[in-house]
């Protein structure tokens, strides 16, 4: 499975406001590898669902820019696809989940015909060959498919979510991108939603970058992991090394946030201080103002990757192949 | 000791189309002063119409709320007014719970000029010593909701239900809105000023992790039920409902080394209008038998833990 599927290259996103330019995603690389389940860790504004958006093109017109960098998928550039070409991608090789499955479902039109819609577009097939698909689609997903003609709101948070997996799936895409698919969910049924991710994702033989700020989602679920802050890769590795030796003082200060359920102190131990401002991103480590282990070099010197073990990257100044 | 709060049999019905929808359905727990309660469930389990009724945020239907061991069931809209003095709330999304037109120290100072027993001068004194105590600088006095992050926004929130020295809160998902860092801040506040001023909480969440760190009992409610009440570790050792043993598997834990024996549950919550006199939980229950058909008594397996299942010893071996 070390074939690559995905490879973006020193990928750079901006949005332009009338104020302020805000500096969302800063010259990242990232690998997906064919059959793996990669997981974007960070916080609200990290740039997690900006990098995942770049890669379907389906940024907000208006004010985002690309600034540099190359999307390659199968090893096309996707960044060089005209209008046209990309669409054909979308839904078809690279499909998305969105966090919210309440508004990512057109309310007016029944959740069958939703599904049928996207596989028509991607197949020279018939109307009646697609609704046929749809209803395999709604089973496939645990969903009677007696309830092809329903419509969005006469199903459950939970139901809806799985449409919205059931529509992306509906194409057998390559490369599934999931944005918080169980963050509106209650627990029992984000227990079921992964669930049935993960064997739909065994099955289909489908890559999942799963975007997420719940690190126990991502021990369950992940493969490799990617904690993105500031718009930066600060630590990549395998779920092992992330979650045993951990270097990044950010991806430690993150465990260090979360309560344990057996634990016996009683404080966590917060990151102090807030996320900087994207629009005027410090100059040197862009966690130098809340890490416990900054010293004066870390405001100056913008920290390069190190690969403390193989395949286990840092971005500080202080790892040297080691911990901190 | 009496207890600061007591509730016995509370219940919440509303009034729908289809029916009668039993949101809180006989409720009772004491809760003694300095203590926290957690009461943790999934969405539509009744955890935040418990804690508005308690406020009298909603009227109850029926049963007894005692509040420092007098009855504060119905009170008169004067008792009501002191009563608020000492029973405060924070709310779950601090992005919609500040009015955007007010600023930082306008929204602390409005309960102090309520109360109406302070000039100007010390009010600003006190709002000043308020931001200092919830860790917000005195630059954003003037700022409004719209111009603070989520962690700021919730730090006002707790000195707006700080400033006229409650004795009892209840926190409706005072931390889910915010990202893990900052969550973790407000969570150690919460506990710093639990300390210092010996408040007690009703800390209602549906983050088993965050509830088992803050809290002393936890209840955990299903439909409207309470279905196990016990203190926080014995319930996290010998969890007895199989709602509540589903609920603790389906929490992700963020360790590798942990191999989760996951508990998947069939369907979804049923409904919570015109229930069934039996156990509620029965139609997702993997051990649902004939007997469950019957009304649901709350049991006390071990001195403090309670458990509504009539086969609780059987399935768990005792």
């Amino acid at each position: 499975m070390d074939e690559k599927l995905l490879e973006i290259r020193n990928l750079a996103v901006e949005y332009h406001t009338d104020e302020a330019i805000v500096y969302a995603v800063n010259n990242i690389d990232l690998v997906v590898k064919k059959g793996e389940t990669i997981g974007l860790v960070g916080e609200t504004g990290a740039g997690k669902t900006t990098i995942a958006r770049s890669i379907l093109r389906i940024l907000p017109s208006v004010t985002a820019r690309i600034v540099s960098g190359e999307i390659l998928f199968n090893g096309e550039d996707l960044l060089k696809l005209s209008e046209r070409e990309m669409r054909k991608v979308r839904g078809s090789k690279i499909a998305m989940i969105f966090q919210d499955p309440m508004t990512a479902l057109n309310p007016i039109e029944t959740v069958g015909f939703q599904i049928a819609e996207a596989i028509q577009q991607h197949n020279k097939i018939s109307r009646a060959e697609a609704e046929r698909r749809a209803c395999d689609m709604l089973e496939l997903v645990g969903i009677p498919m007696e309830r092809y003609s329903e419509y969005p709101h006469q199903f459950s948070g939970g139901m809806k979510q799985r449409v919205v997996i059931a529509m992306a799936l509906s194409c057998n895409p390559e490369l599934l991108l999931a944005d918080e698919p169980t963050t509106a969910l209650d627990v029992t049924i984000q227990a079921q939603v992964l669930d049935l991710m993960q064997s739909l994702k065994e099955r289909l033989g489908t890559s999942v970058v799963l975007i997420t700020h719940d690190l126990g989602v991502v021990a369950n679920t992940c493969d490799s992991v990617a904690v993105v802050y500031a718009g930066e890769i600060v630590e990549y590795g395998t779920v092992e090394h992330i979650f045993d030796f951990a270097a990044h003082p950010y991806t430690l200060g993150l465990f260090g946030s979360l309560p344990k359920l057996d634990s016996k102190e009683r404080r966590l131990k917060p990151i102090k201080g807030l996320m900087p401002d994207p629009t005027d991103l410090p100059k040197g480590c862009r966690f130098y103002e809340r890490c416990p282990e900054a010293s004066k070099e870390c405001a100056e010197a913008v920290p390069a990757d190190v690969e403390v073990a193989p395949g286990h990257i840092v971005k500080c100044i202080k790892v040297k192949g080691g911990a901190v | 000791m009496t207890p600061l709060l007591e509730v016995r049999n509370l219940k919440k019905y509303f009034r729908v189309r289809a029916g009668l929808l039993h949101a809180v359905d006989d409720v009772s727990f004491t809760l003694d002063k300095g203590k926290t309660l957690g009461v943790v469930g999934e969405s539509g389990c009744g955890k935040t119409t418990l804690g508005r009724t308690v406020l009298h945020l909603t009227e109850p239907t029926d049963g007894q709320i005692f509040f420092e061991g007098k009855d504060i069931t119905s009170p008169t809209k004067n008792e009501l007014r002191r009563l608020r003095e000492d029973m405060q709330i924070i709310f779950q999304d601090p992005y919609s719970s500040l009015n955007p037109r007010m600023s930082v120290s306008e929204t602390i100072m409005e309960p102090l000029i309520l109360r109406g027993d302070m000039t100007k001068t010390e009010m600003f004194a006190e709002v000043r010593k308020l931001m200092d105590t919830v860790g917000i600088a005195s630059r954003f006095e003037n700022a409004y909701p719209h111009e603070l992050d989520g962690g700021r926004r919730q730090r006002i929130g707790i000195a707006r239900a700080l400033a006229l020295e409650p004795k009892f809160i209840v926190c409706d998902e005072p931390v889910s809105a915010l990202d893990v860092s900052i969550q973790a801040q407000i969570i150690n506040l919460m506990l710093d000023l639990q300390e210092e001023r010996g408040l007690t909480y009703l800390f209602i969440t549906h983050d088993l992790s965050v509830v088992k760190y803050i809290s002393d009992d936890i209840m955990v409610m299903y439909l409207g039920q309470v279905v196990e009440k016990a203190p926080a570790d014995e319930l996290f050792a010998n969890t007895l409902h199989p709602y509540s043993q589903a609920l603790l598997s389906a929490i992700p834990i963020p360790s590798i080394r942990h191999k989760q024996e996951r508990i998947l549950l069939r369907g979804e919550i049923t409904s919570p209008v015109n229930p069934e006199p039996g156990c509620r939980f029965m139609a997702r229950c993997q051990y649902a038998a004939e007997e469950c058909k019957q009304p649901q008594k709350l049991e006390e397996s071990s001195p403090g833990h309670y458990v509504l299942c009539c086969r609780y010893k059987e399935i768990n071996n005792l």
